[in-house]
């Protein structure tokens, strides 16, 4: 990250975490929690965007670290007690990872469209399993009926019944996620990724062992998306089967496509209109299912670089249009 | 479990992973032959018992009904390969997957526009109503083993096209190297939609003759599209044989599963993907042996 950019970063983070001084109803509890679950989704796309694109492993079965994590909260909840947060915290991220080594040592053995098929379907092991076992509640789910609480040497430092600091603890959660994953991927690791990326053959006969590489870019973006989920199941209080379906697998993969390929901020600006454009689809349509298969059948034929990209070509387009047209005789590029 | 039960169980499973292997080897073609990943494909399942559904009440005759569908699935595909999935073939595998992703979207929702979300029955038609007596106390449907026939016909009537015919041979070649095949003069783009039409009208005939022994719902094509991934992982891409042995191995795994391991079964096709996929990585019959 250059200083540049670490700037640009620092004052879009300053500015979303002001949402809870804006007036009303924006800092009510309805937008709040609204910007909530984007935040969270966007740590999701984010640590998907780790893989896809960076790593270049198209994963379709994403959702299973998700919703492992968000089970495993309920599974350390006990039942009339507030847990410990770093507990929950730390134990469903753990099995996000857990969960990730195992997949991804079975799923790199292929790649390509093996992979796509592979990875999609060790999720629907993962929602059978969630699904059949009695223990996690069948297909309706269950409730989480307390939030946990967070403390730092017996101080509590943040409240998560109050929606304005539950919102700026995940907002402070994304950025240090959004920090770790910059640090990974200026380090040799990350390096390897994106080698690995565009080229494994040659990082191969440079003497890397790729498939461990890949494993690894596998846990760490399963354990990002495990924090997802943790977050997400603290947030709405239940978990069901529904976590694991290849639909959550595939929006996240469409919010990194509308914000764009291998860029971390394009995770969040993708998660953020995706979530946005669901909820107005929702506003004005009883069938918005329809409009949002139509909106990434669009995106995908007309924008395929995401919307920055879009935005980008579509100016270079204009501008070299004005520019041939001769409208603009002043135009500096309009000499061939 | 005595002789008769298993040899119902049997039949069972032979027509489960019959009915399986209609639908993923439409898909296991194109993957082969076009190198696109179509998730859309079991949309087209879905699209095949609604249209059994809907077709039944209007003609009332099953023969009529199949034949009507055969023939709006290929011209279905056709439109289909034309209007969006050419434009697919130069793309990268993560646009495929999100572009049919889409259009699932579209399709479940246009079915839930022009049909509701209930849930419906079809009749099985009268003349293939009624069972044959198996051991001394046990029936099994007549239509069971009617559906088994057809697609054992489908299956045979492919391999000898594939296998035998000008046309197959010029599926087969153009798997290998496109480019080649289009040099020596044939038309790949052409020979692609009817390869393409060809899987649709396999994935809408399943669906038809499921329609009348499962009941017709909403999203049914989602769990047949991820079994019949699982075929093709099994299997090997681009194998027809080997998405038939992986069908019946699935149909046999998914139906004495449920017999033995009701809790489990859901899961058990996908440990047995994991197994092959640590012995055979590239599925049992890899395309081209």
């Amino acid at each position: 990250m250059t200083t540049k950019t670490f700037w640009a970063w620092l004052i879009a983070l300053g500015l979303i975490a002001l949402l809870p001084f804006a007036p009303e109803p924006w800092s009510g509890t309805y937008y709040l929690s609204l910007a909530t679950k984007i935040l969270v989704y966007g740590i999701f796309a984010m640590s998907l965007q780790l893989l896809v694109g960076y790593t270049g492993l198209v994963s379709l079965g994403h959702a299973a670290f998700f919703s492992a994590a968000a089970y495993m909260v309920y599974v350390l909840t006990p039942e009339y007690e507030v847990a410990n947060g770093w507990w929950i915290l730390l134990g469903s991220m753990a099995a996000a990872a857990l969960l990730a080594l195992v997949i991804g040592a079975l799923v790199m053995r292929t790649r390509g469209i093996y992979f796509i098929m592979v990875t999609l379907a060790f999720a629907q092991l993962v929602y059978f399993i969630f699904h059949d076992v009695p223990f996690f509640g069948g297909s309706d789910g269950t409730y989480i009926y307390m939030r946990p609480e967070f403390s730092l040497f017996g101080w509590q430092f943040v409240d998560l019944e109050n929606s304005a600091q539950f919102y700026w603890f995940v907002l402070a959660l994304l950025a240090i996620t959004l920090g770790l994953l910059h640090l990974i991927l200026r380090s040799r690791l990350g390096h390897a990724f994106i080698g690995i990326k565009h080229n494994e053959q040659r990082m191969r006969a440079t003497g890397f062992a790729t498939v461990r590489y890949k494993i690894a870019s596998f846990v760490i973006g399963g354990a990002f998306a495990g924090l997802a989920g943790c977050l997400f199941a603290i947030q709405y209080g239940f978990v069901n089967p529904e976590l694991a379906s290849w639909h959550k697998s595939g929006d996240a993969l469409m919010m990194i496509i509308l914000g764009g390929l291998g860029s971390m901020a394009g995770a969040v600006v993708g998660a953020f209109a995706f979530v946005m454009l669901g909820e107005w689809y929702q506003d004005i349509s009883e069938h918005w299912t329809l409009l949002l298969g139509l909106t990434i059948i669009a995106v995908v034929v007309l924008m395929p670089n995401g919307l920055v990209g879009g935005l980008r070509d579509l100016l270079r387009v204009w501008h070299t249009r004005s520019a041939r047209g001769g409208d603009k005789p002043a135009s500096k590029d309009a000499t061939p | 479990m005595d002789l008769t039960t298993f040899l119902i169980q049997c039949l069972n499973s032979v027509q489960y992973g019959l009915l399986l292997f209609l639908v993923a080897s439409g898909l296991t073609l194109i993957f082969g032959i076009m190198g696109v990943i179509n998730l859309a494909h079991g949309s087209f399942y879905m699209i095949g018992a609604y249209m059994a559904f809907t077709l039944a009440s209007l003609t009332g005759n099953f023969a009529l009904t199949i034949l009507l569908g055969l023939i709006f699935a290929v011209i279905f595909g056709y439109l289909l390969e034309w209007g969006f999935f050419s434009f697919l073939y130069e793309r990268e595998h993560l646009l495929q997957v999100l572009m049919t992703y889409g259009l699932i979207l579209v399709f479940e929702e246009l079915r839930s526009i022009l049909v509701g979300d209930e849930v419906y029955g079809v009749a099985v038609p009268a003349w293939l109503t009624g069972t044959i007596p198996i051991g001394n106390d046990m029936t099994y449907p007549i239509y069971r083993l009617f559906m088994s026939g057809i697609c054992v016909l489908v299956a045979v009537g492919m391999y000898f096209m594939i296998k035998k015919t000008r046309i197959g041979m010029m599926v087969r070649a153009g798997a290998t190297n496109r480019e080649m095949v289009q040099s020596l003069g044939i038309n790949i783009s052409l020979l692609y939609r009817f390869v393409f039409a060809g899987g649709v009208a396999l994935a809408i005939l399943a669906g038809m003759l499921a329609a009348p022994t499962s009941s017709v719902y909403p999203g049914m094509g989602n769990s047949v599209l991820i079994l019949s991934f699982v075929v093709v992982v099994i299997g090997g891409i681009g194998s027809v044989k080997g998405a038939f042995v992986a069908a019946l191995l699935i149909g046999f795994v998914d139906t004495f599963g449920k017999v033995f391991w009701q809790e489990g079964a859901g899961a058990l096709i996908y440990v047995l993907m994991a197994i092959v996929l640590l012995w055979k990585p590239e599925g049992l019959f890899k395309q081209g042996s």
